[in-house]
């Protein structure tokens, strides 16, 4: 496959309009570690942002940073770290998951609006994107949002952009607000609790005045190796007044330990990353968002179809899920779930021949996806960015 | 008055009461308003300089009379002005003589609280207020607190993507809404989102969320409650330079610390709230900022110590730190009654722009130049901690052509921010009162993309179609 490389916004705006004049479909990139999720798409040229790479703006005292679209994620981590900040949405690194090799762009994090655990207090990659630069389908270079993180003049367009996996534009520079790194993070352990009262658990935490930044459930074969954690983060005041207060609150569920430290990183770390997950790819994995409670639900009724197994994050409401790779994948008893309990569940992780056949992403509703097909024309009306790489037809 | 409305379609205008007749078979009787005293009611909005009259009024009571209504609009080519509590400071809720005004008013029940899931479903029309009221008693709150939250609905609120004073800890309608129920021109209903995080497919939430009432109208809405803090008190620190107050805010923040308020008035803004409030502000200072924390007793003491020590380089003349709740509702008066309190002194108009907050020493310092180039005053209050300005330009408006050289004014502080690399408006919304500036912030291309998605959800320009976009320009999508 033919792979283009754009020097810059306007080179990729030249090229986008010449693929539209010749309305060739083009596969948008940053440097292709998530190939392998979504629909495949079938296309004769790779437009990639791998040579569209820098950091344009950093104001550390405003909590904004800007950088081109093929900026190497770890830059923009390590470069914020410096003047202990964050990306707040604390995305997800995909690799292990997909064990895919090579550097996660920033680009990749707005396009596929990628978030982890502290999604549940911190919003989405697409609460702290304030603003993009991009080329539409058209080969022309569009701008939305901007770098104030208060603004609402106009419609919002990054918002769309976020999430669209490269459908709807080829982003070329994007702008996050920021926040402090915490001084402290430190995080409650309960042992052995069953997925319901592990939830409850979760539920009383977030909802507590004490501000949870991460809130997930690891169930194990036997009770008593299954792990509730809670993190809190801030000054370190702060985080052992909450300790205690915390622990007096959830009492009733059982005694808690306090992990601190790297190791306590390290399981976040792996949480953010569906770690457990990790294998030669021999299984399925699905990605499922619920309301908190319904994620037990959800999950004991897949499994009365399918062998799965499983863990929370978010509270509950982020369902990790991974099935034997044979037959649906389990597609018709999830779908029937998130149906039933309400959520949208995404294949994550599958043969590129099950990524085809199957809906990678929740099918929508028939007015819904109308929409979508017109969103998609006004922006694309050649049709020639990602095609169908989340849903035929956009 | 120098913003224009369309021409009203004669055609439209001349069939008036077989449209009300229309209208008058889909709801009750009460719910369809057209005598003349009636419709008064609904002219304006928040931007009282501008006034018109709809061809009617329906305050519809459910979802399916909005969509029969929206239904029959569309089918005889009738416009139509959503309308929440017509709060808008930006006029997004000023009729046409042309169009209709859809409010959701009516309709304003909270339909189920779910605290474990921590989501309040709601009826549109419910007010921002009513929401935090209605999840109090379990210690919850909604988050965005626009100032008029007393009247404003949830409607409005996802319209124009309102923000308020704690943003800057909890964001605003956009990082706080979860679904809609919207119906679309064509009538037909729609779910966006639900009590679960992020959407499957295209952020739609997202995109509608300060779409201003031109995609559809929302008439139920999910949105995230939140357990409150246990407590919060904020500090004073008057500044004798507005550098210092500045450099003060970027200290705290470089800090690691984010306050849930972070307010700054200059020193017109605390001479008119102070006169008005005596709420023991100095008088002695150029700058003022106000800085509130959450958290349990010993946390509040802890961070305001930590504040007050940051402060200290920058020789602040006063310090005042909060130790009681009559301290801290006495530190907040002043400031909450900024609006109120100036309109005593004069006639204003607020602006709404949002700057770099790297650049605010420089923009106070031609805000202040642009006002006086006009003959008038000008008082600053904002969210120092987003860069959210609203200066308040003072005029009179029993001189002529005081009004236009306010709203001159007015546009000249705005094209400065969005020079300095800001916006017009954090959080008033587009409407009339900003639509023609909006040349100054986009290209002709990017207007153009908007229009496009736009256009998908309404091609006839009939949802609120004088607000936001230039008149020039337009295209049939």
């Amino acid at each position: 496959m033919n792979t283009l490389i754009p020097r810059d916004e306007q080179d990729a705006a030249s090229i986008v309009a010449d693929a539209a004049a010749r309305r060739t479909p083009l596969n948008l990139c940053g440097n292709g570690t998530k190939a392998a999720m979504g629909r495949p798409n079938q296309t004769e040229a790779s437009l990639t942002s791998a040579a569209l790479t820098g950091i344009t703006l950093y104001e550390p005292a405003e909590m904004v940073i800007a950088a081109r679209s093929g900026t190497p994620l770890a830059e923009v981590v390590e470069t914020l770290a410096q003047k202990g900040q964050q990306l707040p949405f604390e995305p997800m690194d995909y690799r292990l998951l997909l064990g895919s090799r090579g550097e996660p762009t920033i680009g990749a994090v707005a396009a596929m609006n990628i978030s982890g655990p502290r999604r549940i207090m911190a919003g989405a990659a697409r609460d702290s994107l304030i603003g993009v630069r991009f080329v539409n389908g058209r080969g022309e270079v569009i701008k939305s949002g901007g770098r104030v993180m208060k603004n609402v003049t106009g419609l919002d367009l990054v918002k769309l952009m976020a999430g669209a996996w490269g459908t709807l534009g080829f982003l070329t520079e994007v702008t996050f607000k920021v926040l402090p790194k915490p001084e402290r993070m430190s995080t409650l352990l309960i042992r052995g609790l069953d997925d319901e009262s592990a939830v409850a658990a979760l539920s009383a935490a977030l909802g507590s005045p004490f501000d949870v930044t991460g809130a997930a459930h690891l169930p194990a074969p036997d009770r008593q190796g299954a792990r509730t954690l809670i993190r809190l983060e801030g000054f370190s005041v702060s985080v052992d007044y909450r300790l205690g207060e915390l622990r007096r609150l959830l009492k009733r569920f059982g005694a808690a330990d306090i992990l601190e430290g790297r190791g306590a990183e390290a399981v976040w770390q792996a949480l953010r990353d569906a770690s457990v997950f990790q294998d030669r790819g021999e299984r399925a994995v699905w990605r499922i968002s619920t309301a908190p409670t319904k994620g037990p639900a959800l999950t004991a009724r897949v499994a009365e179809t399918i062998e799965a197994q499983w863990f929370y994050d978010w509270g509950g409401g982020l369902v990790w899920l991974s099935t034997p790779a044979e037959g649906d994948l389990g597609a018709a008893a999830i779908r029937a779930a998130t149906a039933a309990f309400g959520g949208h569940a995404t294949l994550v992780r599958a043969p590129d021949a099950d990524r085809s056949r199957l809906d990678v992403f929740e099918p929508q509703a028939e007015a819904v996806m109308a929409l979508s097909r017109g969103i998609k024309a006004s922006l694309d009306p050649a049709g020639i960015l990602n095609p169908g790489r989340m849903y035929a037809g956009i | 008055m120098t913003i224009a409305f369309p021409t009203p379609d004669e055609a439209v205008l001349s069939r008036r009461n077989e449209i009300l007749a229309g209208l008058g078979r889909l709801v009750a009787p009460e719910a369809l308003i057209v005598t003349e005293d009636e419709r008064r009611a609904f002219e304006t909005d928040g931007l009282t300089a501008y006034r018109q009259m709809p061809l009617a009024v329906v305050l519809p009571s459910s979802t399916q009379e909005v969509s029969a209504i929206l239904r029959f609009c569309r089918e005889n080519g009738v416009k139509v002005v959503p309308r929440g509590a017509g709060t808008s400071l930006s006029g997004g809720a000023i009729p046409q003589a042309d169009a209709i005004v859809l409010g959701v008013a009516k309709m304003n029940r909270v339909l189920d609280v779910d605290f474990e899931n921590r989501v309040a479903h709601v009826q549109a029309g419910i007010t921002n207020l009513a929401i935090s009221q209605a999840v109090a008693h379990e210690g919850f709150f909604y988050a965005p607190d626009p100032s008029s939250q007393l009247a404003c609905t949830i409607a409005g609120n996802i319209a124009m993507n309102s923000g308020g004073a704690h943003c800057l800890k909890y964001g605003v309608t956009t990082n706080n809404l979860l679904g809609v129920t919207m119906v679309l021109l064509d009538g037909t209903v729609v779910e966006l989102g639900g009590a679960h995080l992020d959407s499957a497919g295209y952020d739609l939430l997202g995109l509608v969320c300060g779409s201003e009432g031109q995609l559809g109208i929302v008439t139920e809405a999910s949105v995230r409650i939140l357990r409150a803090a246990e407590g919060a008190r904020p500090a004073l620190l008057g500044f004798e330079r507005v550098e210092d107050a500045g450099a003060c805010v970027a200290a705290i923040i470089a800090a690691g610390i984010i306050p849930v308020a972070l307010e700054y008035m200059d020193r017109p803004a605390i001479q008119i709230c102070e006169a008005f409030a005596h709420a023991g502000y100095p008088l002695d200072v150029d700058a003022m900022l106000i800085v509130e924390v959450e958290g349990s007793d010993q946390e509040i003491d802890d961070m305001l110590r930590r504040i007050v020590a940051i402060a200290e380089p920058f020789r602040p003349k006063t310090v005042k730190v909060s130790q009681s709740e009559a301290e801290s509702a006495a530190i907040w008066k002043g400031r909450k009654s900024a609006f109120g309190a100036t309109g005593r002194v004069a006639d204003y108009i607020c602006m709404d722009g949002t700057i770099p907050t790297g650049r605010l020493p420089e923009v106070l310092r031609r805000i202040d130049e642009i006002a006086k180039s006009y003959g008038l005053g000008v008082a600053n209050v904002f969210h120092a901690g987003d860069g959210n300005l609203h200066p308040l330009v003072m005029f009179d408006s029993s001189k002529p052509g005081e009004m236009e050289k306010a709203e001159a004014a007015g546009e000249d502080i705005l094209k400065l921010c969005v020079e300095v690399g800001g916006c017009l408006t954090g959080e008033h919304g587009v409407g009339i009162e900003k639509r023609d500036l909006m040349p100054y912030q986009f290209n002709a291309v990017d207007l153009e993309q908007q229009m496009r998605v736009r256009g998908v959800f309404d091609p006839g320009w009939l949802l609120n179609p004088a607000k936001v976009f230039p008149l020039e320009g337009r295209f049939a999508a």
